[in-house]
């Protein structure tokens, strides 16, 4: 991160709620962050913290209804996506935003050859024929490392394995060009040795395309891996955000801490118990007054409970939102 | 005597194509392997998707018939038991599967749900049912108040903890627990591998434990293998594989981890390629196709399990560079 240079994507104040039968579900409250050029950030947190519906509010993509953007801005390059229309908002994505998804077969359409499917983005947003997008189609499948690209064009979606099909995904969603990619859990549903291939193939490329990554994980192995700075969710807020040293080697939030001596890791001496954050992630229906954290805090107070705090920037690069930050 | 001996099992499904469904070729998921478990003590079972792991579960459970191979329990043979004989032998086996969600029924409530192999299997009375619900309802942290609740009201690790409830209604000396962590986010990952670790101590459970997670694998085994194309590649006390791997997978599946410690960039060994289709494995090792160490040898004969352990502490690895093939 540079803070000389400007942000590339800014947000501020998101809210973003759901409509369910049995209520309003807020799933993210008031976050804000900055991206800046070519930085990766990992989007961290637990199964519904809110990590993916902020990838998807980015590109516009939350389902609406019943998802709803209630408050906030989302500016890249200083132009609020929030606030232009749908048509503006598909140029930019796929253009200057691209994502890509945990399962790729679900995003890939069945019907269609690869080729076809990378010719139609690139004539839609490159002033192209479908000649000379066919023959950039071919260059990107060959730059993420799928063999014989000229050969694998003319299948279909189901005749590539998981690791092969989650590499046409990258060549294309990096087929325009963009300056910010959502990769949301893109090696989830790998298994380590692909997902290995395939982290060291998106980190090739973002030096060569010169673009911002964010990436939406539940791994902080692969933060720790691939990220510069890391952002940590739970319930729908942000708790910590740090560069990716300070918030490994010292996590501020108790959760964070937690989290990091939950994962089971490769140990030299095996122990006998492992270290554990008690107790469950709330549902967004029954979130606790105050910090939502409170009631699995081993450092909690009676202030936890009745005030919710805020990200405070602390020393070096580290913001957090605790009243009692681990020193 | 080993409570468990699986000697040399085989598990192939047919592969059928054509207008008279005729077999065209054999997947061979579990092709030939052996081992034991003893009282009490954890086997970690470790490989990628499509290893075979989980059908070699279930062909032990004999939830797949097994092709060809034998396996004693208390050292006797329950290959050729018949259909009506394994319900009483799954009083002493059990599983414990991956997917908490569909796993249990959603029609009953928890107590009926534990309730019911006591039901199947008529042990007790009505009252001494209950109560034995309640004792499990303990064992695995949860309250007598969930009784009457159904598994939607309850999160991913209340699920596991129910399945396993049930999983030990029957008081069995084996259970095969297949990925049973892996569905869940890490806080709550822990908390449920401490309960196994507990459930072995306290009441000397034996568990074939399937993952594909090496870390998870480590904290709760006593021995481990690796599987590769439905083969086992290396054997060996938990101590002894991680401390020194021998199998170039194995060292490979270590290296592929992501780990959380920024800045450690350790010497990155990533594998070629992806797994070979088990339809039509390749011949010799099955792993000489992605290989850094690869010979002559390997692509023409199947390399035997060589024993390269210390005297009593048995450590097999099948790979040509240990033994006669190695110098």
């Amino acid at each position: 991160m540079n803070p000389d240079q400007a942000p590339l994507l800014r947000v501020r104040d998101l809210v973003v709620e759901f409509s369910t039968e049995v209520g309003v579900a807020r799933a993210i409250d008031g976050i804000s962050f900055d991206i800046y050029p070519n930085e990766t950030v990992g989007l961290v947190g637990e199964s519904g913290c809110g990590k993916t519906v902020t990838g998807l509010s980015i590109l516009g993509l939350i389902p609406s209804p019943p998802g709803k953007i209630v408050r906030g801005s989302i500016e890249l390059m200083g132009k609020d996506l929030t606030a232009i229309p749908e048509k503006e908002l598909r140029d930019i994505r796929g253009g200057d935003i691209s994502m890509i998804f945990q399962e790729p077969m679900t995003a890939l359409n069945p019907v269609f050859t690869i080729g076809n499917q990378m010719v139609d983005v690139l004539t839609q947003h490159r002033n192209l024929t479908r000649k000379q997008a066919h023959s950039v189609a071919i260059e990107m499948l060959d730059k993420v490392g799928i063999p014989a690209p000229g050969q694998r064009i003319l299948e279909y979606p189901h005749q590539l394995s998981g690791g092969m099909r989650q590499r046409v995904m990258i060549a294309m969603a990096l087929s325009c060009g963009p300056k910010l990619l959502v990769a949301d859990e893109p090696t989830t549903a790998l298994d380590v040795t692909t997902q290995a291939q395939v982290l060291e193939q998106i980190r090739l490329l973002q030096d060569e395309f010169q673009m911002a990554v964010i990436l939406v994980t539940h791994d902080l192995g692969v933060v720790a891996e691939t990220c510069d700075r890391g952002i940590v969710m739970y319930c729908g807020s942000i708790v910590e955000s740090a560069g990716i040293e300070d918030l490994f080697n010292h996590p501020c939030h108790p959760y964070t801490e937690g989290l990091l001596q939950s994962i089971p890791r490769l140990r030299e001496k095996p122990v006998d118990r492992l270290p554990i954050i008690p107790g469950r992630v709330p549902d967004l229906f029954h979130l606790p007054s105050g910090c939502r954290f409170a009631d699995r805090c081993s450092k909690v107070t009676d202030r936890c409970r009745q005030e919710a705090p805020v990200l405070q920037q602390l020393t070096g690069s580290t913001a957090v939102s605790c009243f009692n930050p681990v020193a | 005597m080993p409570l468990l001996e699986v000697r040399d099992l085989k598990k192939y499904f047919p592969v059928r194509a054509g207008l008279f469904r005729r077999t065209k070729a054999q997947l061979r998921a579990v092709d030939g392997v052996s081992f034991r478990i003893e009282k009490g003590r954890t086997l970690g079972l470790v490989g990628e998707s499509g290893c075979g792991k989980s059908t070699l579960g279930r062909a032990i459970l004999r939830l797949h018939e097994p092709s060809s191979g034998d396996i004693l329990l208390n050292g006797r043979s329950i290959i050729d038991v018949p259909r009506s004989g394994m319900m009483g032998l799954r009083r002493q086996m059990q599983m414990i599967f991956q997917d908490p969600y569909s796993s249990l029924s959603p029609r009953r409530t928890v107590a009926q749900t534990i309730r019911e192999p006591l039901d199947v299997h008529g042990i007790g009375t009505r009252e001494e049912r209950r109560r034995q619900v309640d004792r499990l309802l303990d064992i695995v942290s949860m309250g007598p108040q969930v009784r009457d609740r159904y598994p939607h009201e309850f999160s991913g690790g209340q699920r596991q903890r129910i399945g396993i409830a049930r999983a030990l209604a029957l008081n069995p000396e084996f259970i095969v627990a297949d990925e049973p962590v892996s569905a869940l986010d890490v806080s709550v990952q822990s908390q449920v591998l401490n309960l196994i670790a507990d459930l072995k101590r306290d009441m000397g459970i034996a568990f074939l434990f399937i993952s594909h997670d090496l870390a998870v694998i480590q904290h709760v085994s006593d021995d481990v293998g690796v599987m590769y194309l439905g083969r086992l590649v290396e054997f060996a006390s938990a101590q002894d594989l991680y401390r020194d791997p021998q199998h170039p997978y194995t060292k490979a599946l270590m290296a592929a981890i992501p780990v959380p410690e920024p800045g450690r960039k350790r010497t990155r060994l990533v594998v070629k390629g992806e797994v070979p289709s088990p339809i039509d494995p390749p011949a010799g090792c099955p792993f000489h196709t992605r290989c850094e160490q690869v010979k002559a040898v390997c692509s023409v004969k199947r390399p035997l399990a060589v024993d390269v352990g210390a005297s009593g502490r048995p450590h097999l690895v099948s790979c040509h560079l240990y033994g006669d093939g190695g110098q």
